[in-house]
Formats: C-alpha cells, structure tokens, sequence
C-alpha cells in the first residue's frame, strides 16, 4: 500500500464523522453519552491496526513458533509435528549434563557451556561499556555547557552505529594480529620487545570489539538521563556544602540509574544473540549459542536449533528482568 | 575570591581530563575505521595489515570490476530498494502509532511493549523463527518480503520513539483551534498537524533507511536466494579477506556518513520551516 493510499483510506474513516462545528445527532442514554465523550483525532483501531497486524504476524509468531517447534522431531532434513523433548534432552545431556553414563553429573553439556561462554563475554562487555560510556555521557551532559557543542559531539559518538556494524568488526582485522596497530604501536613506543600473537582471533579481541561495537548504545540513554537531571538539584545541594562526590552519590547516580539500565539491557540482548562479530574476529574459535543456532539451522536440524534459541531466550529474559528488578526504568519511559 | 579561582582552576583541569578522554574514546570508536580507510589504498602486493607497500587505487578498481566478491552492484541496489521501502513503512507506521498514542487506549501498555520488543529481540532469534516458520509453511522467503518484514520490526521502535518525542512537545490547542472553526480531521491534519510534525517524520523515515540498509543478523536466513549488500559482505568475509574488502567497507561507511549528513540538513530545513 503507498502512503497515499492508506491516508486515504484514513481520511474515508475519519468524513462520516462530520465536523464538530455542525449540529449534534440526536441520541439519548449511553449513546448519547459515548458520543459525547469521543475524543477527536483519527479513530485509533484504525492508527494501530497495521503496525499491530504487522508486529503479530512477523515478531510474535516467530517467537512462539520458536518455542512450538523445539518440541517437534527433526527428520534430518526437515522436521515433522510432534512432541518430543528430546531435542530439550540432548541439549542438557550432551557431553556429561545428568548424563547417567558418566559418574559425573556437575560436567555441563557443551551446549549449557556454550550458553555460559556467551552469557561471560556478555557480562564482561557490560562492564567494560559501562566504565567506558558513563564518563563519556558524564561529561558530555554535565561538561559542556553549550548546547551545540553538546549536541555536535554527541552526534559525533553516536554516528558509528548507523553505519554497518559488520563493517566495524572487520575494520579491527589491521588493528589486530601479529603485525597489527596496536602492535606495531606497543613495539614502536618500547612496551613490548616481540609481537603480542593474543590480539587476534582471542578473548581480548572479540570483547575489545565487542566493546567497540557495542558502547555506543550505553553512551545514548546515559546522556539522555543525565541530560535530564534538574540542575537546580545540584546547586541547592552545592549551596548546602555537599562535595562533589557526595553530590554525585546522592544526586546524580541514582538519577542516571534508569538510564544506565536501559544501557545495560541493550548491551545484554544485543551481545547476546551476536554471532557475526564472533567468526571475525574469534576466527570461529569458539561458538556462540548464536553460532550454535546458525549450524544447526544450516545443517537442517531446526527443532535443535530452535532448542538453543529457546534456551537463549530463556537466559536473555532472565537477565533482563533481573536488571529491571534492580532498576526501576518506568519513569524513563 | 582566592576560593573561586581556585575552584575555576580545579574545574578547568576536571574540564580539560575529559576532553582528554573524548579524543581517547573517538580514537578508540574511529580508529579501527580509519586504518580500514588508509589500507584499503594498498598497493597491489600489500596484505591486509600494515606496513602499506605503496599506494593506489588497485583493491578499489578491483571492486568496480566485474571479478569482485559477487554481483555487488547489484546487492547494493537490492539494499538500496529495500531500505527506501522501509523507510516509507516505518515513517507511516510511527506516525500512526505515535498520533494513536495520543489517546489513552485499551492494550496500549501490550502494544507499546511490543512495539519495543522488535527492538529487544536479538535479530538471531527473530531471523530463525521466521525463516524456520516460512520453511514449514512452504512460502519461500525473499528480501522484498520476509526480509521487509523482519527489517520493519527492528525499525519501527526508532521510528516511534521520534514521533512519540515530537508529540510530547505537540502543542494540541493548534488542532483544537481549527476543529473549533469547523474544520474536519482530515482538513486538521493536513493543515495542522502534518506541517508541524514533517521532521520528525522524516527522521523516523531516515532512522527507517540506515538502519535498513545496514542491517545484517536479520537478514540472514531470510533474504532468500539474492543477498543484500551486508550479506554479500558477510559471505565475502568467509573468503580469503583481501583488502577489496576494506574498500567496500570504506565506500559503504562512506555512503553511510553521506546519507546521515543528508538527513540531517534535510531535517534542520524542514524543522526551521515549520517553526
């Protein structure tokens, strides 16, 4: 449908309803007072229907579809309708998990392994963000005075994410390795004597690029909350003798607190399902669960990889109501 | 007096140590761009790392060519499109929701959460369900269609949260105004509203467009037998990397900047214009 066409269509619901300016229709009881109490504007059914139809048909049936057909039987190229909990069993089971064959019952499947790889990068690339983005939202909201300014270097930050992330993590290939940047940068200033081979295809690069890929979206809602802190708060709490860094724990941390986790829950979901930047720059070394689902799907084994996506979802929501519990964000919103 | 200079002066130096950690933090987010830049300027027996053995155009000429990573050409066009389409969609849909939200309505707590849930939902997750749930039903999937569809989820939220924020500061006697002196909604909102809402529809719009055209999890199940430029790189990548590839990388970042620096002198326009 073009634009013009659907405000077309909303203009024909919106004329049967005249002008407010002509006489009322005559109705008595409820009617009357339903009509009377109609608020003006475009009739809402009709703003929301296709955004919701939209929403339902291509984000929620995925998702309960992912959860439908984890329980289905895979038949090795394809799957068929059932219910079995297999796919959930040799999820938990593989390599060790409750596996009665072996003694030990605390060995995790590798799968529950991976899972808990993912859920490590992601904690750490949290913290790494937060320690990195609450300064640079600091000093952009409370630092600099002029709006321009503030709103130009803000900008400036913000603007790698909307170029392509993809991109990002291959531009961190001469960064790294043996006769990567930083590298040459540590032998140039006499830090090292021989090049450091841990830079590529390791931890440290994948969370320094994860890091690097992912701050910007804790520098955004930081800002935001920071921005909006009244600063009369702080100056009556200066006029009262409080330090600076009493004012900082008193004031302004626990008024940055629900943008912090907005931050946080970005960074959570968003590291969480990766799977490109891993095989970049980790070479394929390790698997993500997003790597997991990706050859499972690609081998055709679906219910599997729906397990994972299940098991993955399960973890992402946990996390995220754990931070909600923390943080009360509903003001924010 | 002795206090205050000395309190400018500890102030000065707090300024000045941020500043510092601007430069820092801006290396530390560009640079790995622009050693991507200088490299993709290799000579024709460089490698992908430093030290550069010459300079010239050779990875770019390469990229032009008709041997490069795949049809490029055509998977930009294919992004291009793509991301035109989204763009239309999540302007008119924002819009839309956004004026519904004007109102107090039943459900708008679910509809607000899963408006954000399309921005919360790992595009891994999202792109299985889809493609897996496609393959049952026997639809094949395509990037006009299943992988629209996936790529407005993931920008409609941007987009609603700009027109959410452009309503909040909407002054309503203006509509109240001109529906007292008879005129009907339609004539209301392409007198009234529309006008005062452009840029911030244009900006949801252009959100709509980059996001689009850079988006790649999404996509990846879903695009069906023709890749969109991100996927194009991404199979590229599986490749022997070459320095070509940071010539599509710089082009692309490239067109990207351009494109943001275009929306935002269109919106200054458009927001001077109506204000």
């Amino acid at each position: 449908m073009t634009t013009v066409e659907s405000y077309a269509k909303l203009a024909d619901a919106a004329a049967p309803r005249g002008l407010i300016g002509s006489a009322p229709p005559v109705a008595t009881g409820a009617e009357a007072k339903r009509k009377y109490r109609r608020e003006p504007g475009f009739p809402v059914p009709i703003l929301i229907a296709p955004a919701t139809l939209w929403l339902v048909v291509f984000l929620l049936l995925p998702l309960v579809s992912i959860f439908i057909f984890s329980f289905w039987k895979s038949t090795g190229h394809g799957m068929t309708p059932a219910f079995t909990i297999e796919n959930y069993r040799a999820f938990f089971s593989t390599d060790g998990f409750f596996d009665p064959a072996k003694a030990d019952f605390l060995t995790p499947s590798v799968f529950i392994r991976t899972l808990w790889l993912t859920f490590r990068f992601t904690i750490t690339t949290m913290a790494i963000c937060l320690i990195l983005a609450y300064p640079m939202a600091y000093f952009l909201s409370m630092q600099v005075q002029n709006f321009k300014w503030q709103l130009a270097l803000f900008l400036l930050v913000m603007v790698p994410f909307w170029t392509s992330y993809l991109i990002r993590a291959v531009a961190w290939l001469p960064m790294l390795g043996r006769q990567g940047l930083i590298n040459e940068f540590l032998l140039g200033i006499g830090a090292i004597d021989e090049p450091l081979s841990f830079f590529l295809y390791s931890e440290f690069s994948y969370t320094m690029a994860l890091v690097q890929l992912y701050v910007v979206l804790a520098v955004g809602p930081i800002f935001f909350s920071l921005a909006k802190i009244d600063r009369t708060l702080l100056e009556a709490a200066r006029d009262m003798g409080a330090t600076p860094f009493q004012i900082f724990r008193e004031i302004i941390a626990p008024l940055s607190l629900p943008g912090v986790a907005i931050g946080m829950i970005f960074i959570f979901v968003a590291v969480m399902g990766e799977f490109a930047t891993a095989v970049v720059v980790y070479g394929g070394k390790a698997s993500t669960t997003g790597t997991v689902i990706l050859t499972y799907y690609v081998t055709g084994n679906y219910p599997f990889a729906a397990v994972n996506a299940f098991m993955l979802m399960v973890a992402m929501m946990m996390g995220v109501v754990i931070i909600l519990r923390l943080v009360d964000i509903r003001k924010e919103l | 007096m002795a206090r205050s200079t000395a309190e400018s002066r500890r102030k000065a130096r707090i300024k000045a140590g941020f500043s510092v950690y601007y430069a820092i933090f801006f290396i530390f987010v560009y640079g790995p761009m622009f050693a991507m830049f200088t490299l993709s300027f290799q000579g024709p027996h460089g490698g992908v790392t430093f030290p550069m053995r010459g300079f010239s155009f050779y990875w770019w000429e390469k990229l032009t060519g008709p041997s490069a990573v795949g049809d490029l050409k055509a998977s930009l066009v294919r992004s291009l499109i793509l991301a035109v389409i989204v763009m239309i969609i999540t302007a008119l849909f924002s819009t839309m929701l956004a004026m519904a939200f004007r109102k107090r309505f039943r459900g708008s707590g679910a509809l607000f959460y899963a408006v954000m849930a399309g921005l919360m939902v790992p595009g891994t997750l999202l792109s299985l369900g889809l493609a897996t749930l496609l393959r049952q039903v026997g639809i094949p999937p395509n990037w006009w269609s299943s992988g629209l569809a996936v790529h407005v989820v993931w920008t409609l939220p941007f987009g609603f949260l700009v027109m959410m924020a452009v309503f909040n500061r909407f002054d309503a006697r203006l509509e109240e105004a001109a529906r007292d002196m008879g005129a009907d909604e339609w004539t209301v909102f392409k007198e009234i509203t529309l006008p005062l809402i452009l840029p911030g529809i244009v900006a949801a719009g252009l959100f709509g467009f980059t996001l689009s055209y850079d988006e790649f999890a999404r996509t990846t199940l879903l695009s069906g037998a023709q890749n969109t430029l991100p996927l194009d790189i991404n199979a590229s990548l599986t490749q022997r990397v070459q320095p070509t590839l940071f010539a599509l990388g710089t082009a692309s970042t490239i067109f990207s900047l351009l494109m943001i620096g275009l929306f935002i002198v269109i919106y200054t326009i458009l927001y001077r214009r109506s204000h």
